[in-house]
């Protein structure tokens, strides 16, 4: 039977566990900030000596740590890529903004383990030789926001924060900043703006990589919550022993936000590849499987921008066989590994890891029209094609899901959102097209019924009244 | 109402903007702090924040247009904000917030902020709270609300939070 690995969530709900700093290091708490300072120098092969520091910011790379935020790019390459010559400081962002719609685990570890991030976060800036960082905060989290500030000032009374972090010479400053509702700031450089205190835009990449043009113009780590605890583990199990939990090339554990139609929603923490999207949503270690009398209809993998996968779907997956040849094989949706390299070769993404379950009451038209309000609510408005366009989709949805559709409508939604897609600036733009897009071409005959039966009624004159609903709601009424 | 800042909080604020190598990186923190003494950001709120700061009013005021947050208008004194995206809204969200608007007597239609006459209570619909797992969520004040019944819904309006 598949189970939970809780190494993140270790502590996270135990009995009498308590976010301060007392209860932290009675359960071994900044003991892997003690390791880390006292790292050794390494000999390489080629006769290369690494500094203390470089062999963590190897170690991380070993490992395979892939970001936790939404990308799923390797951490340790992240932080290959900043521009230490620049004789600039460099600058360190923990990104908990957490806002992907059906996403909630980063608010477990900020809510019930903040120090945890913070050892994680004093051994990647040390590791960086960062002097001041930020933990950007999403601002509908203020009591978070204050326990951090808590953690934080706790950690300084220690010494972990401050000048000469315990006798190594290395100083560090870390800060609350607090985001005020906008979820492009979940995205780096809209981040980057917001703390410099400006609108969060998004700058455009080239040049404005935050490794190099980030902060201030300055290099700049940005790292989710989840991402810099791991540091944590890897600093404690070494490399090796971290890189041997999950599945090759999508290393260690994940948490999972599971939410709507199954009977325990909730996150859970699971090595990651080692468990199942059936699995996670059927196996009564996990969701639990469905409400009664209902079948799944649809799964969205990675948080709401993900492609939404449907029930029965089959994908055809790289395996390498016995003789280490690589063949492409047959995995029904239900069969999926939940990983990164999995969803991705499933033609969607594992985001954030937040997965949403559809059961077959729900009707993907209001499903869609309601994932699509949000897009139109949160784009930032720089760029013409995601600011007109999100609207446009939302409205489409909104005529379709009450009532007043056209059978061109499934066309429509998708030709506007190939219009969004990969002519902006950031990533929102992708994020807001392809539900569309993914919606649409799984479930056209839904999108085209629906249309069709409004026009139906339409000519009959028992079209619906005006303005009965304002919200989009995916229950059936 | 006049514009006047106390000491106190003029002193924490002098005091967050020595996080930052640029003050004009503490806006948003200004703003919030303001926001909660005042309740709201006033067109002087936004002065004092720029001269503080060393930025212009517009500076400031382009802020409190973009991040939704920030409030140009008094609030009642219990802010309910009910998540309308898609996990809460599969568990009955927008029916919570039609009943706390019935419940109130506001337009349950209406989608923007909406606030009683007796200035008691503000309820409107917010995106996503990052608190899937346990919908419907409602954030009251500071304070989450999770898997939000009618019933408890009815608590929030007895006790204000």
């Amino acid at each position: 039977m598949p189970e939970q690995f809780k190494l993140i969530l270790k502590h996270v709900d135990a009995p009498g566990y308590t976010p301060d700093i007392a209860c932290y290091m009675r359960h071994g708490g900044y003991e892997a900030l003690k390791l880390a300072l006292a790292t050794a120098p390494r000999d390489l092969p080629d006769g290369k000596k690494l500094t203390p520091k470089e062999v963590v910011r190897e170690d991380v790379k070993a490992s395979g740590l892939r970001g936790r935020g939404g990308a799923g790019f390797s951490a340790g390459l992240k932080w290959s890529f900043v521009d230490r010559r620049s004789g600039k400081p460099i600058y360190l962002i923990c990104n908990a903004d957490e806002s992907e719609p059906g996403t909630f685990k980063d608010r477990q570890i900020i809510h019930k383990d903040p120090h945890q991030l913070i050892e994680g976060m004093i051994i990647s800036c040390w590791a960086n030789d960062v002097k001041l960082a930020y933990i950007y905060i999403r601002g509908e989290m203020p009591k978070g926001a204050r326990l951090l500030e808590q953690a934080l000032a706790e950690a300084r009374e220690k010494g972990f924060l401050g000048k000469n972090i315990l006798g190594s010479g290395s100083d560090l400053e870390i800060y609350v900043h607090r985001g005020a509702g906008a979820y492009i700031c979940g995205e780096e450089t809209g981040l980057i703006e917001s703390l410099e205190g400006k609108r969060a835009y998004p700058r455009i990449k080239p040049p404005y990589f935050p490794a190099v043009l980030g902060l201030y113009m300055c290099p700049t780590i940005v790292n989710n919550v989840e991402t810099l605890c791991h540091v944590k583990h890897i600093v404690t199990m070494g490399a090796a022993n971290y890189a041997k939990l999950g599945t090759p090339n999508n290393t260690g554990t994940r948490i999972v936000s599971l939410s709507g139609d199954v009977q325990r929603p909730g996150y859970y923490e699971i090595e990651v590849g080692k468990v199942t999207i059936g699995e996670l949503i059927n196996d009564p270690n996990f969701g639990g499987g469905l409400r009664s009398g209902r079948s799944l209809k649809a799964v969205i993998p990675g948080g709401s921008s993900s492609k939404v996968l449907k029930a029965g779907e089959v994908f055809k997956l790289n395996r390498k066989g016995a003789d280490g040849q690589m063949t492409k094989v047959d995995v029904p949706l239900l069969d999926l590994p939940y990983d990164f390299d999995s969803l991705q070769q499933a033609g969607t993404m594992s985001g954030s890891s937040a997965i949403i379950v559809l059961d077959d009451s729900r009707s993907m038209v209001d499903t869609l029209a309601n994932l699509s309000e949000f897009y139109a609510h949160e784009s930032c408005g720089q760029c013409t094609p995601c600011r007109e366009g999100a609207l446009w989709l939302s409205k489409g949805l909104h005529r379709l899901s009450h009532g007043e559709g056209r059978k061109e409508d499934a066309a429509y939604l998708s030709h506007i959102a190939q219009n969004i897609q990969g002519r902006t600036i950031c990533a929102f733009g992708e994020a807001a097209s392809w539900p569309v897009l993914s919606f649409v071409k799984k479930f056209r005959d839904e999108f085209e019924a629906q249309g069709a039966a409004d026009e139906e009624a339409r000519a009959k004159g028992t079209g619906p009244a005006h303005g009965t609903r304002t919200a989009a709601s995916p229950n059936k009424h | 109402m006049s514009f006047a800042v106390p000491a106190t909080l003029e002193a924490r604020l002098d005091e967050l903007t020595t996080h930052y190598p640029q003050k004009r990186s503490a806006s948003l923190m200004f703003l919030h702090a303001l926001q909660e003494h005042f309740g709201h950001i006033s067109d002087e709120a936004v002065e004092w924040t720029a001269r503080k700061l060393g930025l212009t009013p517009i500076n400031v005021h382009e802020l409190v247009t973009f991040y939704p947050m920030f409030r140009q208008q008094p609030l009642g004194k219990t802010h309910v904000k009910v998540c309308r995206t898609l996990s809460c809204a599969l568990a009955g969200s927008a029916e919570v917030r039609a009943h706390f608007c019935e419940k109130l007597g506001l337009d349950a239609h209406a989608h923007a902020p909406q606030t009683t006459a007796d200035g008691k209570f503000t309820v409107e619909f917010v995106e996503c709270l990052a608190a899937c797992g346990s919908a419907p969520v409602v954030l009251v004040n500071e304070d989450l609300h999770e898997k939000v019944t009618a019933a408890k819904a009815d608590d929030i309006l007895r006790t204000g939070k």
